[in-house]
Formats: structure tokens, C-alpha cells, sequence
């Protein structure tokens, strides 16, 4: 983008020799271009720079809790995750009646066929309010709502007093993306209440036994 | 007939105003901008569809790497030599002034204190190039416990973050979720990257 020059240099009489007027002007389109180019690149890395996290509230470990402030559940309310090798999972659930745990099932993270699928059937199953979440969603979506509203009808949601608890316990031989994978279903599924706890050694057993038997 | 002159317009614009607010811009996000630390381990955390943003202040982070070793940081350089201070009395040991500043520029370390000193003697530039063995975290000895506990003196607003390698190891995280129970710690956040919501 050269300057053109509107006038000047026009035919002088006699030969009278002029030096050539320069224009004082510089062509700011480069520097303009830089400025942009890293202002682009400046509000791209900042806004990228934020870390995403994933909040989680452990049961405070010293507290021994009374009596009226412990929340008996139904066995069969509880689901149990295994997490152990290879990135496989092993639920299984408390049979009412006797007590023991029913048959473990060996199942994967897969989003289509995996842990999700039954956490979301489980949890249906049990809690009938589920379904009014789009509804809220969409009102939410819409305006209708806003997000406090939105938070506080899904809290209650959750939290509905038959819902499916899941009981989180990885293996030794877990990896950490196991566990924030397994609380990434908890919020996907909609799953109010969950705790990560220490496995048992007759759990630690049932994980072998049924990773082995595949 | 009279020849009808079009005048002829310069083309050119007078970029100058543009210039001055992509400058006025360009300073700001410059200004803005807070460069990542540099960071002793590369640590690739896994993904989730959690959108919460972790704050940039009042920030303890502790970071596993893939081999199993544990960093820890906090924010602040001020915040820093208070904590340093704060762990020579518990270890007595002592820190020169040099060594103070030094360590108030570490965001992130993973040496055992007794080791501290020497690391700190190193040149910022071959830091990285040293291996070093994280901070000891077992129940045996557990450093951990008592830079959280003193971070937590330093700063009372402090919010812990542990941030993971994918194929960091349970253990590892079970001991360190474990001192930060003990330490009263119930609450924590998880560092995520972003995950393509898949509904």
C-alpha cells in the first residue's frame, strides 16, 4: 500500500532544479497489522490460561459423627464401584434381603456402553425427579430462570432421599484419571451424593477375581 | 467543451488513531497477562466436563507427576518466605537472605527440606535439568503435611489444588488426600482440562 501522491510534481517552468519534497507520512498498515496480530494472540492465551478444576468434599476423618447426624440407607440404594486395572471398573450392588454383595460386573468408561450407562438406568430407576431436569434446563436456556433458581432445583434433584449412591473405591492399581473420570460420571449421571473410600482386602479380592475371570 | 475534472482523492487513511488503540489494547493484555510458571514437570492432566475456573490467587498446588513424585507450591512471593520461615524453625534450619529470595521465585519444587539448600544453590536455568525426588509424603515422613499446615498459617484463605498426572498412580493420591484429611483439608479441587462435553 505505497502513498500515492495527490499533487505536487507538476511541470515547473524553467529549469530550475528542485530537490524532491518527501512526505513526511509513513505507512502505518504494517505496524498496525503487528499490533493486531498480537493482540490476537495476547487475549487468546489469556483467556487459556485459567486451569479448569473439579471441586470435591472429603468426610471430615477426625469428627466421629453421632448417631442422629448418620444417614442410614437402604443396601440396595448403594451402588459400589471398583476401579482397578487397565481402566476397568467392577460395580456391584447389596442384595436387601441378605445382605451380600450380588454378582460383580465387569464394565469400562466408555461413554456409550460403560460405567455411565448403568450409573444412568441405576439412578432413574431410583430417582423419578431426574426427568424434570431438561425441563429446567430449557427454561433456563430460555430465560425463564435464572442460574441460582437453575442450581437450586437441581441440588434438590440430587439430593432426593432415594436416590443412587455410589460408593467410590479404586484399587491400588488405579490411575489418577480413573478417579476424575469416575467423578466426571457423577456429574453427568446426576448423582448428588458419592464418596471415594479405602477399599477392603475382600474387595481388593472381588476386583482380581473378577478382572481375572474375563 | 470544458473537460470535467474529477478530483482526485488520496487513498490513503490516516492509520494513526487505529494504531494508538491496537497499542492502548496490546499493552493491556500484555499487562494482563500472567505468563504459566515455569513448571519443574510436565504433567498432562485429564479431562473433565467440569467448567469451574480455578481462582488465580490463594492458590496451594500440589502437583503428582507421572512417576509418583509430589510438588508443592503457593502463590505470592511475600507468602513464600513467610512459609520458608515458617519450616526452617520447624526443621531448624536456616535460610540466608539469598536463599530466601532465591526460593521466593519457586512456584512449584519437589525436594525434601533437608535437601532444600542445595537446590536452591543451583542456577534457576539447570534446575530443571536435575532430577529431583519430590517431596517425601509417606507416613513415615511426611513433609507434605507440614508445608500444608504451614501454608495454611501463612495464608488462611489458602484453597488447595492437587493436580495429577492421568497415569499417576492411586497410592500416590490416596496418600496425599489422605494428609490433607488429616490436615483438616476436606475440601479440594481437582485440576481439569477441558473436556468436548459429549451431550
Amino acid at each position: 500500500m505505497a502513498e500515492i501522491e495527490g499533487g505536487g510534481g507538476g511541470k515547473h517552468k524553467g529549469g530550475k532544479k528542485k530537490g524532491k519534497k518527501l512526505s513526511t507520512r509513513v505507512d502505518f498498515t504494517p505496524m498496525v497489522d503487528l499490533g493486531f496480530l498480537l493482540i490476537t494472540f495476547f487475549m487468546l492465551t489469556t483467556s487459556m490460561n485459567k486451569p479448569q478444576t473439579m471441586e470435591i468434599n472429603m468426610p471430615d476423618k477426625k469428627k466421629d459423627l453421632t448417631e442422629e447426624e448418620k444417614t442410614i440407607v437402604k443396601a440396595s440404594q448403594a451402588i459400589t464401584l471398583l476401579l482397578t486395572k487397565d481402566d476397568k471398573v467392577v460395580y456391584y450392588f447389596i442384595n436387601d434381603k441378605t445382605g451380600d454383595p450380588e454378582t460383580p460386573v465387569i464394565t469400562d468408561f466408555d461413554s456409550r456402553k460403560g460405567i455411565r450407562q448403568t450409573l444412568l438406568t441405576e439412578n432413574k430407576k431410583r430417582n423419578p425427579l431426574l426427568d424434570s431436569i431438561p425441563i429446567y434446563k430449557a427454561q433456563l436456556n430460555e430465560g425463564k430462570i435464572d442460574q441460582t433458581t437453575y442450581k437450586a432445583h437441581l441440588g434438590s434433584i440430587k439430593g432426593y432421599k432415594d436416590a443412587l449412591i455410589v460408593v467410590i473405591k479404586p484399587t491400588d492399581e488405579s490411575r489418577y484419571k480413573n478417579l476424575i473420570d469416575i467423578l466426571d460420571e457423577m456429574l453427568i449421571c446426576n448423582i448428588g451424593r458419592y464418596a471415594v473410600v479405602d477399599i477392603t482386602d475382600k474387595e481388593k479380592e472381588m476386583a482380581t477375581t473378577a478382572t481375572q475371570s474375563k | 467543451m470544458p473537460k470535467v475534472k474529477v478530483p482526485r482523492k488520496s487513498t490513503s487513511v490516516d492509520m494513526t488513531a487505529m494504531t494508538d488503540v491496537a497499542f492502548l489494547l496490546l499493552t493491556f493484555f500484555m499487562l494482563a497477562t500472567k505468563f504459566k510458571p515455569d513448571e519443574p514437570v510436565i504433567v498432562d492432566t485429564p479431562s473433565s466436563i467440569s467448567e469451574i475456573k480455578l481462582p488465580d490467587v490463594d492458590i496451594m498446588m500440589i502437583t503428582i507427576d507421572k512417576e509418583n513424585r509430589v510438588f508443592f507450591g503457593i502463590d505470592g512471593q511475600q507468602k513464600r518466605v513467610e512459609l520458608l520461615d515458617k519450616m526452617a524453625t520447624k526443621y531448624q534450619l536456616t535460610f540466608t537472605d539469598k536463599e530466601k529470595q532465591e526460593f521466593s521465585l519457586l512456584s512449584t519444587f519437589g525436594v525434601p527440606i533437608a535437601q532444600l539448600k542445595q537446590f536452591l544453590s543451583i542456577e534457576p536455568a539447570d534446575r530443571n535439568k536435575t532430577k529431583v525426588p519430590g517431596i517425601p509424603s509417606d507416613s513415615l515422613n511426611n513433609e507434605l503435611s507440614d508445608w500444608v499446615w504451614n501454608a495454611r498459617l501463612v495464608n488462611n484463605n489458602i484453597r488447595v489444588a492437587v493436580k495429577g498426572d492421568q497415569s499417576t498412580s492411586y497410592p500416590t493420591v490416596k496418600q496425599v488426600m489422605n494428609t490433607l484429611q488429616e490436615k483438616n483439608v476436606n475440601r479440594f479441587n481437582f485440576i481439569t482440562t477441558m473436556e468436548r462435553s459429549a451431550e
